[in-house]
Order: structure tokens, then C-alpha cells, then sequence
């Protein structure tokens, strides 16, 4: 275990060190949030809390697709990688700092939201509401920290950097992250609960709003974590046998 | 004892047979040198002895376990490639997580003082020269007291006086009585470290004993002369042409001589040498069946 926070430790590190890697997952989120969420919905308290929510699904979802599809994909073209496995200890320390260094960077990458959310936005929501909603924050990162490794663990670097970008914005937009929760276009609100997106971001919104979530959505969510536990696990075991046995 | 031991071991990557029954036992003191040409499957061995990949018949043992077992790697030291360096860390945080994973490392500040990076310990492992970053590569393979270290091509690239350095770092390792497995295309370092030679080629070890050993076991010899043209001659393995002599390589010298006297060659300035370990290795490796010509030392 405290070998798990040394690889978390070394890893985060490594991506401070890079700024920009830090700015890019906190980037869209935030400037989404300047551009739509302050001027329409800035003055609505229950709109704002809403978009504030679903911006942060937002963040949750960009920075956890990018830091795994593509992180690991750049680690997997790395030879330090192969040489950390012949140190005394197992590849699940490595894994485990992966995903907890993925926690902390999903929380850092939102806080601009946050922040923008508090100070230029009436949303408001109360403290049991917001610590129920960090809570909630590490629970939605599992399957996109899911999707993320299936993606890093399947494909060459170059390759995943574009799987990344093109999942991303479908699965924000279809899941009705970029509207509020009942002005959809129709064509949105007749996918949006069979992506995981929607089930992430209704759990987001009944965390900090009195919002009571579709069960659809969350059945799907269940059925999406299921096959991208799936998904993970084949493409991780698919490289640990190509490089490894 | 037996530190490392591989017993007919075979690896095949897809429709490539990289391994084919081979036998190898590092025993504890031993400084071993593995030499071989790209290809002949050094570094598939090194990645079987030290956990990475498992063979497809036969047997590896670390410490007399599976290698694949992180406990059967608590006194193994492995050199990362210079290349695979964190290049945002810092020299001593690289220094840092890798000591993270051993009970008793060497402190920091003695190992870099040890391989000369005491003033580079703040510097990202990505702005250091080529030959910092192979000392800093090779001193990650001593931090955990290692009982045996696994160095493959340690001194690639390096300029002669970071080889050298790096070499009595290897030596006083061997003095206190560790065991070393290296791997190498400079025939030079293996001259200059190792006692005991591996020759690999096509998957096999072709010759494991002394280096003077193998390079008798070939008996291969060097007949250096000055003629203007020479008849075809059995028993030559390697000709080449420099400053105006002949160098003609073969397993046979006196035969050799006897039969350019008898072919009526207008021959000067005869020469027989004994031939470096290169060109010994050469030969082994350049025929077509060596296991036939070699007969392979056990010991």
C-alpha cells in the first residue's frame, strides 16, 4: 500500500512538472463554464447549481478519459515502465498509484469550476451537499477511469490521443452535460440514458440539488461499468501478455 | 550456489524461436559476460532471468525461485535503458522511488557520490548528457545491496573515460563479492571485466567458459601475409584486406601455412597470431553450423 502512494506520488510529479498536461483537463470545463454557464444561467440559482454540477462531470469525464487513454498509452511506449517491473514488487502498486494520482488530478482539474461556480454564479449548494458531492466525484471517475485504461491499455500513444478527443465530446454533449436537465433538444433527451454520462451527471445532480435521478440512467450507468470493467480488464491483459509472458 | 539458472529454456515470439534450449548458471561470485550479436537472443535470456517475460519451455530460477516472484527480486539489480528515464524527475527523486522498493538501500548521496552525480542530484534525468544518464542508469542497478546484477549493454555510447569509470564501479562490486551478468557487443569490456565468456548466436550458447577458453576452443588464428593474389584456400573463415596485407582468418594455421607453400604462392612477411576475442567470436558466429565446428563447454 505504501508502495502504491510512492508510485502515486512519483507519477503526479511527473505531470505537475508538465503544466500544461494539468491546464488541458481543466481547460474545457472552465471555459465552458465562462462562456455558457456565468452568462445564461449565472443569476438562476437552481440553474447555475445544475450547470455547475454538470460542468464538473464534465471535468470528471475529460480528465479521466485523457490521463488514462493517453497517459497510459505513453507510458506503455516508455522502457522505464518494463524496468519498474523488475523492482521487488508486483504491477499493482503501479496501477493503484495510477488511479489514485488520477483521483487527485480529477479533483484539481475541477476546481476552476468550482471556484468560477462560487464566485460568478448564484449557485449555491449546502455543506452536507458538498461534501456529498465530492464523494460522488470519485464514485462517477469509475467508469471513465474505466474507459480511460481500455483506451491506454488497446492503443499505440498516437492513436489514443484521437480516440480520446472523439469520445469525449459525443458523450458530453449526448449525455446532456452541455443543457440543463429538462431543455434538452429531443434527439438528446432519447439517448442520453443509455450513456454513461447521464448517469454520472444525474448522480451529480441529485448529490447537490434535490434533483431525484432517472433510474433508467443509472441502470445503464451499472450495465456501462460492467462492460468497461470488461473492456479494461481484456486490453490490460491483452498488453500484459504482449509485452510481459 | 546458483544465483540465476536457465535450463533448456525455449522462447518463441510468435513464428521466431529467439531461445532454443538454453542452459546458463550464474554462479554466486561470478562476473559472466554474454556476448552475442543482435539477434542471438541476450536480451531475451536477460528479460527471462529477470521476471519480464516467461519462457515458453523449460526453466528460469532466481535465487532459486521464479523470477516472475517480485520476493525472488529482493537481491536483484537491473539497469533500466538510459532512454526509459523519467525525463521530468529530478536525478535524486528517480534515485528516491527506486530506493522506495528496497528494505536497505545504499544511501543517495554515497551512490551518486559513488557514480559521480552528486552535482547533477537537482537535475531533471531529461537535461543530463547521454553518459550522466547511463551512470545514473547502471547506479539504480546497486541502490538495493543486490546479491546480482543484471547489466545489458551498460556501456553503450559511452566516451572512453565514462566506460572506464563505470567499469571500476563494476569491479569493486565484483571485489566485495557480488555477481555480475552482463551483456555486451563491446568485446572489449568483456575482455577487460568478465572471467567467464557466454557466446550467443541464433538462440543458442555456442561456447560458455574462460575467455583465453573460447578463444582456444575456437583456435582460431590469424595468418597476416603480403602476396598479389591468392588461390582458394580451405579452412579460411574470414579474409580481409588493410595497409596492403592479407589477414586471413582460420582454425588451422599450420595447415594453412602447408598449403600456400604447396600451392606455390609468392608469399612475404608471414605472420601467425592468436586472434582477439572478436574475431574468435566472428568465426564461431559467422558459420552456418556452429553447434557442429564448437563443441559447447559445460562446466
Amino acid at each position: 500500500m505504501t508502495l502504491a502512494l510512492v508510485h502515486a506520488r512519483y507519477q503526479l510529479l511527473e505531470i505537475v512538472r508538465i503544466p500544461v498536461a494539468v491546464f488541458g483537463s481543466a481547460f474545457f470545463p472552465a471555459a465552458a463554464m465562462l462562456f455558457f454557464v456565468v452568462p445564461f444561467a449565472g443569476d438562476d440559482r437552481v440553474g447555475a447549481t445544475y450547470a455547475t454540477a454538470a460542468m464538473v462531470t464534465f471535468s470528471v469525464l475529460t480528465a479521466n478519459i485523457f490521463q488514462y487513454g493517453v497517459g497510459v498509452a505513453e507510458d506503455r511506449d516508455q522502457p522505464w515502465n518494463p524496468y519498474t517491473r523488475t523492482l521487488p514488487a508486483g504491477p499493482a502498486p503501479r496501477l493503484a498509484g495510477r488511479i489514485l494520482a488520477g483521483l487527485v488530478l480529477t479533483y484539481v482539474s475541477m476546481l476552476p469550476v468550482v471556484v468560477i461556480a462560487a464566485v460568478a454564479t448564484a449557485a449555491r449548494v449546502t455543506p452536507a451537499q458538498f461534501l456529498l458531492a465530492l464523494a460522488t466525484v470519485a464514485v462517477i471517475s469509475v467508469p471513465f477511469t474505466l474507459m480511460g485504461l481500455a483506451i491506454g491499455y488497446s492503443l499505440p500513444s498516437k492513436a489514443a490521443i484521437v480516440v480520446a478527443q472523439i469520445v469525449f465530446f459525443p458523450l458530453a454533449f449526448g449525455g446532456g452535460l452541455l443543457s440543463g436537465p429538462d431543455d434538452a433538444p429531443g434527439f438528446i433527451k432519447a439517448i442520453a440514458p443509455y450513456l454513461p454520462t447521464r448517469g454520472a451527471v444525474e448522480l451529480m445532480w441529485a448529490a447537490s440539488t434535490d434533483w431525484r435521478p432517472d433510474p433508467r440512467a443509472l441502470v445503464s450507468l451499472v450495465v456501462w461499468v460492467a462492460v468497461l470493467a470488461a473492456l479494461a480488464a481484456w486490453a490490460y491483459r491483452r498488453d500484459e501478455g504482449r509485452r510481459f509472458s | 550456489m546458483i544465483l540465476a539458472r536457465a535450463d533448456q529454456v525455449t522462447r518463441r515470439y510468435g513464428d521466431v524461436l529467439a531461445l532454443d534450449g538454453v542452459d546458463l548458471a550464474v554462479r554466486a561470485g561470478e562476473l559472466v559476460g554474454l556476448l552475442g550479436p543482435n539477434g542471438a537472443g541476450k536480451s531475451t535470456l536477460i528479460n527471462l532471468l529477470v521476471g519480464l517475460r516467461r519462457p515458453t519451455a523449460g526453466r528460469v530460477e532466481l535465487f532459486g525461485g521464479d523470477p516472475r516472484d517480485p520476493a525472488s527480486r529482493r537481491q536483484l539489480g537491473v539497469t533500466p535503458q538510459e532512454t526509459g528515464l523519467p525525463g521530468t524527475l529530478r536525478v535524486g527523486e528517480v534515485v528516491d522511488f527506486v530506493a522506495a522498493h528496497y528494505s536497505d538501500p545504499v544511501p543517495k548521496a554515497e551512490l551518486l557520490d559513488r557514480f559521480g552525480l552528486t552535482e547533477q542530484v537537482k537535475r531533471q534525468s531529461g537535461g543530463l548528457s547521454g553518459g550522466q544518464r547511463r551512470r545514473l542508469a547502471v547506479a539504480l542497478a546497486f541502490l538495493g545491496r543486490p546479491r546480482l546484477v543484471v547489466l545489458d549493454e551498460p556501456t553503450t555510447g559511452l566516451d572512453v573515460e565514462a566506460r572506464h569509470t563505470l567499469w571500476e564501479q563494476i569491479r569493486a562490486f565484483h571485489a566485495q563479492g557480488g555477481t555480475v551478468l552482463l551483456s555486451s557487443h563491446y568485446l572489449e569490456e568483456v575482455e577487460a571485466l568478465a572471467q567467464r565468456v557466454v557466446v550467443m548466436g541464433r538462440g543458442r550458447v555456442l561456447a560458455d567458459d574462460t575467455v583465453g577458453a573460447v578463444r582456444d576452443i575456437v583456435g582460431v588464428r590469424r595468418v597476416s601475409l603480403v602476396a598479389d593474389t591468392l588461390p582458394p584456400l580451405p579452412g579460411v573463415v574470414n579474409t580481409a584486406h588493410a595497409d596492403g596485407r592479407t589477414h586471413l582468418l582460420t582454425t588451422d594455421a599450420d595447415q594453412l601455412v602447408r598449403d600456400l607453400v604447396a600451392a606455390g604462392v609468392a608469399f612475404r612477411d608471414l605472420e601467425v597470431r592468436p586472434t582477439s576475442l572478436e574475431e574468435a567470436f566472428l568465426a564461431i558466429t559467422a558459420d552456418d553450423r556452429p553447434a557442429a565446428n564448437v563443441p559447447e563447454v559445460t562446466r
